[in-house]
């Protein structure tokens, strides 16, 4: 479904993705997991057009978006949920989920708002209260309710365990699992690498800008290297 | 009056905090009332004296560093501790109550407005200084939508208003054209120019946007001023056509063919009619103004605009192309600006570069600022407390800035948000639990 081939992005002249090759099938969980600073969210952002990849390829079902302004991409079908939540704070609840459907006709948003209720009804509850005043978990409810506003057949979200408590962290990671099983592919950026690991399908480990492992979830977390490198140490 | 905030101020005792912040006053007003208020130069014949005031000078110290004391006293009291978090505090309840009686005060308010030429106590000065507020509170509401609603701060906005003037007071005189034909154009205008200055300016946010756009205000300023073959520079255009009332002129008499607006009625001429017409022509282009602004709240481009302010990445995340959405608040909010400059060339019958200098700009951004960013009402607040104030105080001539000053110290002290600084959702759903029931819009 979503083909990245050879990407290397550069910020200036600092080379941040250096030849970066993914491949995500339709339906799937596909994690990408590394250290800060590895390259994980540029991937995520080159997928999305901001910053362009200056070599390489990113495929969307067979379709070059690699040069395709990032305000048209979200059109073609892949959502973003961005690093650090990124919602409306003087907004409501409500008008950021309107926002969210801006790339549609808007004549499926009642069924829309219904799902992203159902998925997550703390924020039925809130859905006058403005963005800013819900709580960590709950904006970042809100900024996955609101990538799915746009009905993707692709969700990228960018560390949505960000900041959290480990029981909401749970919560959230549940909710990703039930998108998934609703058809939605998911390509999921973590630091938490237990948790990821533990949902996806299968993962990448980036090191440096490089693609360094990839595996079914399962193997991951039974490789010993990643064991030392990402998951002993709290998790 | 940051620090007040600091935690770590906080900490300490009241008193030492009082203390210390009436010595930091005494110093800083020392250090300034030696040059003002302490030295004086008087000319005593031929030469200048240096006079010294120091008995004056100690005086404003001790009422400077006694107002301090007490603005410390009065924000230590306990109920004022809620107001340091969430804004809920003395002026909390005044937008509030705003709030959910919108609707009713807009009403009010624009039946008072049109009413006004009518009472008994409307002279010709009185409904001037109405226009006056009305042209403010048009700026004010145009410069809204580029500051209050897309963000973006522009402290050149009077550039828009004086290619608005300009496009009118040329064309009238040069060409001819009557005033209804010039206004759609002098905002077409300004609208353009506002795209030629969102062009550059596309990726700057901030700081930055605003010494850019000061620039652009300057810049067309003293193009205004030195293109003198075109403009007549500083000397500024004269005899500047006044508008008509659908091909009825405010006259006494009138040329051969063209009615005069009291023949037209049947009415006794008198002066005043221009007076109130051109009064009524502001209310409606301000009106206009509000209204397009309330609408495009609730469409996609002016949610857009909130959304941009908030969050740019976010914006282009869910495919909003913030070049377009700049440009259009750019475009649209010069617009306005250009019709009032129009309104402003027909109403004054001259136009020159002075009155388009920076602190018009300011006054402008000051309206949106202290009203509350991105509110219609606090707008209209805002130019009652910088605009009419000063004009009600004329008499106290010597102490009109001093007021001027202390309203704006007050109002950032009580709102620091502004007026109105607290957003309305344009949209509001009933609690869960009535389901079924249809969306109630607000304005």
């Amino acid at each position: 479904m979503l083909k990245i081939e050879g990407v290397h992005t550069f910020y200036g002249k600092i080379e941040a993705l250096k030849g970066v090759d993914v491949n995500i099938n339709a339906g799937e969980i596909v994690t990408l997991i590394g250290a800060n600073g590895a390259g994980k969210s540029t991937l995520l952002m080159t997928v999305f057009g901001k910053p362009q990849a200056r070599s390489g390829r990113v495929l969307f079902e067979g379709q070059d978006i690699t040069r395709v302004p990032a305000h048209e991409i979200v059109r073609l079908g892949i959502a973003q949920s961005p690093e650090g939540r990124r919602i409306f704070a003087r907004m409501t609840v409500y008008e950021n989920l309107q926002m969210g459907c801006l790339p549609t006709d808007g004549s499926h948003f009642e069924d829309d708002v219904r799902m992203v209720f159902d998925l997550f009804p703390r924020l039925e509850e809130r859905r006058n209260q403005r963005g800013g005043t819900l709580s960590g978990g709950e904006q970042q409810m809100l900024a996955i309710g609101r990538a799915l506003m746009s009905r993707p057949r692709l969700l990228l979200l960018d560390e949505p365990s960000l900041g959290l408590a480990p029981l909401v962290v749970r919560q959230i990671f549940e909710i990703i699992k039930k998108i998934n099983e609703a058809g939605v592919t998911v390509f999921l950026v973590e630091q938490n690498a237990f948790h990821a690991l533990k949902l996806a399908h299968r993962g990448y480990v980036m090191v440096n800008g490089n693609i360094t492992l990839s595996g079914t979830g399962r193997e991951l977390l039974d490789n010993p290297e990643i064991r030392a490198a990402y998951l002993e140490g709290g998790h | 009056m940051s620090e007040s905030t600091n935690p770590i101020r906080a900490a300490r005792s009241p008193l030492k905090t009082i203390v210390i912040d009436a010595c930091l006053t005494a110093f800083v007003v020392l250090i300034l009332a030696i040059p003002f208020i302490g030295l004086k130069s008087d000319s005593v014949g031929t030469s200048l004296q240096l006079v010294t005031r120091w008995p004056l000078m100690f005086a404003v110290i001790g009422a400077m560093v006694a107002g301090r004391v007490l603005l410390n006293l009065w924000r230590m009291r306990p109920s004022a501790a809620p107001s340091a978090k969430g804004g809920k505090g003395v002026g909390a309840t005044l937008s509030a109550w705003g709030g959910s009686h919108i609707k009713m005060i807009g009403v009010v308010a624009f039946v008072a407005a049109v009413a006004l030429p009518f009472m008994p106590f409307s002279n010709r000065y009185v409904v001037d200084i109405a226009t006056t507020f009305l042209i403010y509170v048009m700026l004010g509401w145009g410069l809204n939508i580029v500051v209050g609603l897309a963000g973006l701060l522009d402290l050149g906005y009077v550039a828009f208003y004086a290619v608005g003037a300009y496009t009118y007071a040329l064309i009238a005189t040069q060409l001819g054209w009557s005033f209804w034909l010039c206004l759609p154009l002098a905002g077409l205008f300004a609208a353009m120019f506002g795209i030629m200055l969102g062009f550059p300016v596309l990726r700057l946010r901030g700081d930055y946007l605003a010494i850019v756009t000061l620039g652009f205000g300057e810049i067309i300023r003293i193009v205004l001023t030195n293109w003198v073959d075109f403009t007549k520079g500083p000397d500024g255009i004269s005899g500047i056509p006044r508008p008509s009332f659908f091909g009825a002129v405010f006259s006494r008499s009138a040329p051969e063919g063209v009615t005069t607006f009291a023949d037209l009625f049947g009415i006794a001429y008198s002066s005043q009619h221009r007076v109130i017409f051109l009064y009524f022509l502001i209310l409606a282009l301000a009106g206009v103004t509000n209204l397009f602004t309330l609408r495009m709240r609730r469409l996609p481009t002016g949610r857009a605009w909130e959304a941009l302010r908030e969050d740019e990445i976010a914006c282009r995340s869910l495919g909003i192309n913030p070049t377009n959405v700049k440009l259009s608040a750019f475009a649209l909010g010069a617009m306005f600006a250009g019709f009032a400059g129009a309104f402003f060339s027909t109403r004054q019958g001259f136009v020159s570069p002075e009155s388009f200098t920076f602190i018009e700009s300011a006054i402008i951004l000051a309206i949106v600022v202290l009203g509350g960013m991105g509110s219609q009402t606090g707008v209209v607040l805002a130019v009652f407390a910088l605009v009419i104030l000063p004009e009600w105080f004329r008499e106290f001539e010597q102490y009109r800035m001093f007021l001027f000053g202390a309203a704006m110290v007050l109002i950032m002290v009580l709102k620091p948000t502004g007026v109105m600084g607290h957003r309305e959702p344009t949209i509001r759903l009933h609690p869960p639990g009535k389901p079924g029931e249809q969306p109630e819009v607000v304005q």
